[in-house]
């Protein structure tokens, strides 16, 4: 089972050269751009062409005590796509991407109303398995925190838990995602010195190979260029650009020009003055949500009157 | 980049100086008194170091100093049974507790446990003694006569190290940082593959640490050591053997040695002081981080 992943892998390993230049997508990605840096055709598929909704969140509330901190969000989330969480702080964009791996479920006193579906599944039963989910569902927080091992071991690790422990399968696959996000050329004859001797901008993309060596169908992205200096946070924001399609990807991020950038879709979330409550308060295409807002509140959020 | 503390430019401002010589001040008597000590040692077991060769301690065919008999290896080995079988038990025994402690039990479970673990720091080595000899002793002797032995101070010294050892880990366990423990979970990893994988390999110098001073404090143990031990100059054959530690035999002859008798006493002492350094140095030699592995 182990071996037929490893081995698929190697068939699918992308042909493309870690290029920064060449991955610079200054416009909103397009169908037709972004599938240079997919996978394989097959994988590719056209995306974000025809909205097929993978997750699906069905009025979802989120309390921490009795607080209500997100309120009755519905929303869908399209395959293959880009969709940016914007809002100010605050206002439960985090929450949200955490509910959608079931993360909230380490926060003592935290309660959840509502459904999330993916693919059909109603991740908050009682059968799902937590672990499977978040194997399928990888996420990139907003600090880097790569684990206090070697490189290697950093992605060794989760895959062991996975039951990918042949040494000829992990190096396999701890190549390819090094190369999937350009870290490969810069660590390869480093493998076995510490991940935190890297920097921010490395750790960060160290992370996110981590996140995708266990093969998943969803990355959920929190701030992941926030702590990173301008040059680094541009490689992450490339790599970002060149997974979509490969991977369904929500990205909480509070940097307007980079949701405009990247995203295929965005919801904006705004925060209620009086009971500090969460809730969505449109949600569309990035053209539309930045061009043509619908709301009165999204239209001053995105030209900066407020927020 | 590396930081060095001591070299941060400060503002001389009068209060950074006194403060500064105050430092300095209480380092400077820290160190003196250590030196000091040594120094008080090797003068004392210098008229036995000066005419009895070093290889007498350990060639000579018993501890009969009263005859001019030195060897010290029976108890070198009595003291390293006792310490490294009481740190054998107390090693899992210690880091099971601290992971319960941090990961397993609930929050009111957990404040409970820490509290007697700390009681149990608490109690005076000669209450062990008292314990282990009106109640262990009893119990091996109807199992294993003499029952005053190596098993039963192994079994006190754990219960002694014990909450060293629990308490230090369970510190360095709950200082990991959180956002380990989230990327971890969001990888879908296991409460023990988390804990096996992340945690143990963040927390490893704090834990190795707290086995340090756990052996420390084994090697350094008298009193409750002596009450169980049997105190029979000898090398253990079986763990139901009576022995004397190095500790325990200073304790026990100090009251009356003269002359060289006393001097050799002060040479072990000295080795008791070596043996605290070797750990030492193989706890900073095992706590480097390693990365690589």
């Amino acid at each position: 089972m182990a071996a037929q992943e490893a081995e698929h892998r190697m068939r699918s390993k992308p042909d493309i050269t870690t290029d920064a230049h060449e991955g610079v997508n200054p416009v909103q990605s397009g169908c037709a751009q972004g599938s240079t840096y997919t996978l394989s055709p097959l994988q590719a598929g056209p995306y974000c062409c025809i909205p097929e909704p993978v997750i699906q969140v069905k009025a979802l509330s989120l309390f921490y005590g009795g607080k209500c901190a997100l309120d009755t969000v519905t929303l869908d989330i399209y395959r293959g796509c880009i969709t940016a969480l914007i809002g100010p702080s605050g206002c439960g964009k985090t929450s949200f991407l955490s509910a959608l791996n079931r993360l909230t479920d380490l926060i003592p006193a935290c309660r959840i109303d509502g459904a999330v579906h993916i693919e059909g599944e109603n991740i908050f039963e009682d059968t799902c398995n937590v672990q499977q989910l978040r194997k399928r569902i990888g996420m990139v927080f907003q600090k880097p925190t790569p684990f206090p091992l070697s490189i290697q071991r950093n992605i060794a690790l989760p895959l062991r838990e996975h039951g990918i422990t042949r040494r000829t399968d992990v190096d396999v696959i701890t190549e390819q995602v090094l190369r999937d996000v350009g870290l490969w050329d810069e660590v390869c004859d480093r493998l076995d010195t510490p991940a935190l001797s890297l920097s921010g901008g490395q750790q960060q993309r160290l992370c996110i190979a981590r996140a995708l060596a266990l093969d998943p169908q969803i990355l959920l992205m929190d701030e992941p260029c926030s702590a990173l200096d301008p040059i680094a946070s541009g490689v992450v924001e490339d790599l970002i650009n060149r997974l979509s399609g490969r991977y369904t990807i929500v990205i909480v991020t509070h940097n307007l020009a980079q949701a405009r950038r990247i995203a295929n879709y965005a919801a904006f979330f705004w925060v209620k003055e009086r009971e500090r409550t969460g809730h969505l308060v449109e949600f569309g295409h990035c053209q539309q949500i930045f061009e043509t807002p619908a709301h009165p509140l999204t239209a001053a959020y995105v030209s900066g009157v407020k927020g | 980049m590396i930081w060095w503390k001591c070299s941060i430019l400060f503002q001389s401002v009068s209060i950074d100086r006194w403060f500064n010589a105050g430092l300095r001040l209480g380092a400077t008597v820290a160190a003196l008194i250590m030196a000091l000590i040594l120094l008080f040692l090797l003068l004392e077991s210098w008229p036995a170091l000066q005419h009895i060769p070093l290889m007498r301690f350990v060639t000579d065919d018993a501890w009969h100093p009263l005859e001019d008999r030195y060897n010290l290896l029976p108890m070198v080995t009595g003291t390293l049974y006792a310490s490294s079988g009481s740190l054998l038990l107390v090693i899992p025994l210690g880091i099971a507790s601290a992971l319960f402690m941090a990961f397993y039990a609930s929050p009111r479970m957990s404040m409970l446990y820490r509290r007697l673990i700390e009681l149990l720091a608490g109690i005076p080595s000669v209450v062990f003694g008292f314990w282990g000899l009106t109640t262990v002793v009893p119990l091996i002797n109807q199992w294993q006569p003499p029952g005053a032995s190596l098993l039963t101070a192994i079994l006190i010294l754990t219960l002694m190290i014990l909450p060293t050892l629990v308490l230090t880990s369970y510190a360095a366990l709950i200082a990991v940082p959180d956002e380990y423990l989230r990327s971890a979970a969001a990888l879908g990893l296991s409460r023990w593959g988390m804990i096996y994988g992340v945690v143990l390999p963040a927390a490893r110098q704090g834990i190795v640490a707290g086995i340090l001073l756990a052996a420390g404090r084994a090697v350094g143990e008298t009193m409750a050591v002596l009450m169980v031990a049997g105190n029979v100059v000898q090398h253990a054959d079986s763990l139901f053997a009576p022995i004397r530690t190095l500790t325990a035999n200073i304790a026990l002859e100090m009251a009356y040695a003269m002359g060289d008798h006393r001097a050799v006493l002060f040479v072990s002492g000295l080795l008791l002081l070596l043996l605290v350094m070797i750990l030492t140095t193989m706890a900073g030699w095992f706590g480097k981080e390693h990365h690589g592995e």
